[in-house]
């Protein structure tokens, strides 16, 4: 038994059959080949399945693939537009705040969501909002960094908003 | 001309790939006409099999075959690092086979396998799978799984004993301790762990019924090892019937080293199924239930000093709980990596070590970062502050006077990793311990020390500061001495690379170890760049897959840097030699009087008239004009064996807070000084130390496996097993002093794991001086806000 579902993931609108017991990150990965999005836990601990459900950050290992029907999705395949990084994306190089890769796109997409929310998060708004995504390898440190630094980039780089600084 | 990258901290290549969602692991790999596997374990952690009824699992949706281990012909996964073989240690072997055939050792131990179309469908029909069990008492401690009347595991292991060890003088040692001005004694727990790459292993195999091949992709960090093992050892094929590759490997910390069950399984089930591939992708719940944890060690401190504080002798007896059935290199863990190094930066006249490997109903233990290094630094560096706590001297000040000083260089420690075994001897080739120490007190402050901790108090806080002043062996070397039974591989660890130089101008450098985040493809493309002056853009570093490596023996035990450096040195020297006498036939000189300068060879005192290291390679990829005696193409490859390991040292400190009403810890500095020598990429290396570090912390405050009594494992999943969050973690202070070492032609030592041997004992420490005004002189790890209230509680005469 299957239902038919409609997503829109990167700015393509794809309709599915899949199966209710699926998981989002099963059609990203399986279906769409997505791989980008990975799974770490299987028990929404570690945030390597984070993708944004319209704008938000969601651990896709932990939603439904039927409960995002008709939602826009963005993957780490998605951020860059056209042939240029994100500034999180090119954040995180530059700053070394990867090491083995397997949950950058998780943390690329949770610090994506907190930079929407705030655009000048100091660091232990930082650590909370990336508290619910695990990183082995780099003990956080430049994961802080990065993040600090995309945000400042961003705010560079946005429209003059007329607040005083 | 290229500018210089050797020691600059240059962007990594491997990241454009990982930050657009582009890299490859494991599960991301999907191959045509793929099948699935699912392997159903043991509810028990410890029991016989009577019978295994297929026959449902057989007729469910989706499924091709179902196999138990009766099926699988092959051998038991190999041993291959036994307990010092060679000095008369009796070692009782037992390893895993593809599935359990008669009786299961852990829960968790696999029994059968479904084959289906799909993850799905492979998992649903586990379900229909019958076991007919006869359930066992099962033990899981180790100290208890000695005693008299413990749950036997294996006939051939009286007492689940796999092997007593020692090492050092026994006589020397009791003598120190019964003359001893002063004895302090203490039982230390260093907790098992486990390991948690962020990717879960897996794998999938194929049978090429065509060619009658192999191909399994895995993650490892030892393919061409694997190839070895799975061959010859396991399922009794020519080794060049078999092509091992890893893709990227997201994090290993050690665990992906290892021969697993489910690789000869997915070959035996590609082959079953008439040449389909079949991927095998773990759970997390069954990589906490089925791959290598890490530590589980029960220690018995005995250290002699006199009333000044110098250590006269340090006894150990240690028991190390090596699981149900032994890893590939379980044994070598708690024997070599741990015993020979309990002498640490020390002066110890007298080092005696007891080891009993020891089985028990969990799942194996193996290396896991730092692998027996960090269990030596804990015990020493716990036994520096109960010393100094008795006899009322500084942490700081105990340890300056049982530094080696550093003019005893090289150092043979006699009763440590200096032993001469097999002909060969190795030592310590370097150090300078107090510029290290002094570095980190005058950043944390440690003059200051008793005011913040009046501070603290102030606010509700036990303020504490814990030092560790270790020591590391990384690359263990020469192969001469690890290849002796008990010291090794029982085979070698030297490194390959080969490089080419491309008709374009392009070097292709491939080597024999294998990258789990450390940024391979970046530091060597950094050294070949610097060798060959070419630029950095123009070399790709290739890796992970036997079929057009040269064999090496992977990335483990912080060896890469330094003997795989090493390799790629020696390789990218021969270019220069072939380079240089191809310059000669071209510029019509004698080879002795050309000259290099980065690309440039030209004739000595003719800096003008220049054949470039491209032109050459032109030249001789084409060959139509070569002399007489050269073969064409730029092309070398090396072997390189170092003399001796890396000894990279320094100090950490740790401030912690303890709350005084609910015994939450919280890190709030980190000061680590460091000397790994000299480094090829600094930033990569300050990343190596962060994720050390914390890594390390986590064992002190958070993390520990638990099995209950009966063998099942209560931390099953990441719900359970509290590992280290952002919000935990404070800034690491990051600084170091550097003393390259005499042994590799760069004078690096390895970073992969200095931070964890150090950060775990420093943070113990730190916890361990915050609650000594209460007269507690030492709390088990991990040091959580439960065991730290208890311990509060217990001193006050409370209720624990």
């Amino acid at each position: 038994m299957t239902e038919h579902i409609a997503l829109t993931v990167n700015g393509a609108r794809h309709e599915l059959d899949v199966e209710p017991r699926r998981m989002l990150v099963q059609v990203l990965r399986e279906d769409l080949e997505l791989t980008g999005t990975h799974v770490g836990c299987e028990t929404s601990q570690c945030g390597a399945c984070t993708v944004l459900v319209d704008g938000a950050a969601v651990k896709s290992c932990a939603v439904l693939a039927v409960q995002a029907d008709g939602a826009s999705v963005t993957t780490i395949e998605g951020l860059a537009s056209g042939g240029d990084l994100h500034p999180i994306q090119a954040a995180f190089r530059e700053t070394h705040g990867l090491q083995c890769g397997f949950c950058t796109p998780g943390m690329i997409l949770v610090a994506a969501d907190l930079l929407a929310r705030n655009g000048d998060p100091d660091d232990g708004q930082i650590r909370h909002a990336i508290e619910g995504n695990i990183c082995r390898c780099t003990g956080y440190q430049n994961i802080v960094a990065a993040i600090r630094e995309a945000a400042s980039t961003m705010r560079a780089d946005a429209p003059a908003s007329g607040t005083p600084a | 001309m290229a500018t210089d990258v050797l020691g600059a901290s240059v962007k990594r290549v491997e990241d454009l790939r990982f930050i657009t969602g582009r890299g490859r692991y494991l599960d991301d790999i999907k191959l045509p006409g793929m099948a699935h596997v699912a392997i159903l374990r043991s509810p028990y952690a410890h029991a016989n099999i009577r019978s295994i009824d297929t026959s449902a699992a057989v007729a469910m949706p989706g499924v091709i075959t179902v196999i138990t281990g009766a099926d699988i012909p092959y051998n038991p996964l190999p041993m291959a690092w036994p307990a010092g073989g060679a000095s008369g240690i009796q070692n009782n072997v037992n390893t895993p086979r593809a599935l359990a055939t008669d009786s299961v050792k852990w829960t968790g131990e696999g029994v059968a396998a479904v084959v289906a179309e799909t993850p799905e469908q492979a998992v649903d029909a586990l379900a229909a799978i019958h076991v007919d069990w006869q359930p066992l008492p099962a033990v899981v401690d180790a100290e208890k799984a000695t005693q008299p009347g413990a749950p036997q595991l294996h006939e051939n292991a009286p007492n689940n004993i796999v092997f007593e060890w020692r090492v050092g003088d026994r006589d020397g040692t009791e003598r120190a301790i019964e003359g001893a001005e002063v004895v302090v004694r203490q039982r230390l727990v260093n907790q098992r762990l486990i390991p948690n790459a962020m990717e879960v292993r897996g794998d999938i195999g194929w049978y090429n019924p065509g060619t009658d091949e192999y191909t399994i992709w895995m993650s490892s960090q030892t393919p061409h090892i694997q190839r070895l093992l799975l061959s010859a050892f396991v399922m009794g094929i020519p080794e060049h019937k078999i092509r091992c590759i890893s893709p990227d490997v997201g994090g290993a910390f050690g665990s992906k080293i290892f021969t697993y069950a489910d690789m000869p399984l997915v070959l035996f089930a590609s082959k079953a199924i008439g040449g389909r591939p079949v991927k095998f992708v773990e759970t997390r719940r069954e990589n906490y239930q089925a791959t290598t944890h890490g530590r589980d060690h029960v220690t018995y401190l005995e250290v002699a000093a006199t009333r000044q504080g110098e250590v006269q002798g340090l006894r150990v007896k240690t028991f190390a709980n090596l699981g149900g059935r032994l890893s590939t290199i379980g044994p070598g863990t708690p024997t070599t990596l741990y015993g020979r190094m309990l002498g640490g930066p020390y002066k110890i006249p007298n080092v005696y070590a007891e080891v009993t490997g020891v089985y028990t109903n969990t799942v194996f233990t193996d290396a896991y970062r730092g692998a027996g290094r960090p269990e030596a630094t804990y015990v020493l560096e716990r036994a520096m502050d109960l010393l100094a706590d008795e006899l009322g001297i500084d942490p700081a000040e105990i340890r300056r006077r049982n530094f080696l000083p550093p003019d005893v260089f090289p150092w043979e420690n006699p009763s440590g990793l200096t032993t001469a075994v097999n002909g060969a001897k190795i030592y310590i080739d370097s150090g300078n311990y107090e510029p290290a120490l002094d570095k980190a007190l005058a950043i944390v402050g440690y003059a200051d020390m008793a005011a913040r901790k009046t501070e603290a108090h102030g606010r509700g806080k036990l303020l504490g500061v814990g030092l560790s002043t270790y020591i590391e062996s990384c690359g263990i070397a020469p192969s001469k001495w690890i290849g002796a039974v008990g010291e090794g591989w029982g085979a070698a660890m030297w490194e390959s690379s080969n490089i080419k130089v491309h008709l374009t101008g392009k070097v292709v450098v491939t080597m024999g170890t294998q990258p789990q985040g450390q940024g391979h493809e970046t530091t060597f493309a950094q050294i070949v760049s610097h060798e060959l002056g070419v630029p950095m853009e123009d070399v790709i570093v290739q890796h992970s897959d036997t079929q057009g490596t040269p064999f090496g023996y992977g990335t483990y035990g912080s060896r890469t840097s330094s003997v795989g450096s090493a390799a790629a040195i020696k390789a990218a020297g021969r270019i220069r030699d072939k380079a240089r006498r191809m310059a000669a036939h071209m510029l019509e000189a004698s080879a002795d009087d050309v000259e290099v300068d980065g690309a440039s060879y030209f004739v000595k005192g003719s800096p003008d008239k220049v054949k470039t290291i491209q032109e050459i390679a032109f030249a001789l990829d084409l060959g139509f004009d070569l002399p007489p005696d050269m073969e064409p193409y730029l092309d070398a490859t090396a072997y390189h064996d170092t003399p001796n390991t890396t000894w990279p040292f320094g100090t950490h400190i740790a401030v912690v807070e303890v709350d005084e009403e609910t015994g939450q810890v919280d890190l709030v500095r980190y000061v680590a000084v460091d000397d790994v020598g000299n480094k090829i990429n600094p930033m990569i290396v300050d990343g190596q130390l962060h994720g050390g570090i914390a890594q390390g912390v986590g064992q002190a405050l958070w993390e520990g496996a638990v099995y209950d009594d009966n063998g099942q494992l209560l931390t099953g999943s990441m719900l359970d097993y509290a590992l280290p969050k952002a919000s935990r973690m404070p800034w690491l202070e990051l600084d170091e002093t550097v003393t390259p070492t005499p042994v590799n032609p760069l004078g690096v030592k390895g970073v992969g794991e200095a931070g964890t041997i150090a950060s775990t004992a420093a943070t113990a420490n730190a916890v361990i001086d915050a609650l000594s005004p209460l007269g507690i002189r030492h709390v088990d790890m991990p040091l959580t806000a439960q065991t730290v209230w208890r311990a509060m509680q217990a001193a006050k005469g409370g209720q624990a």
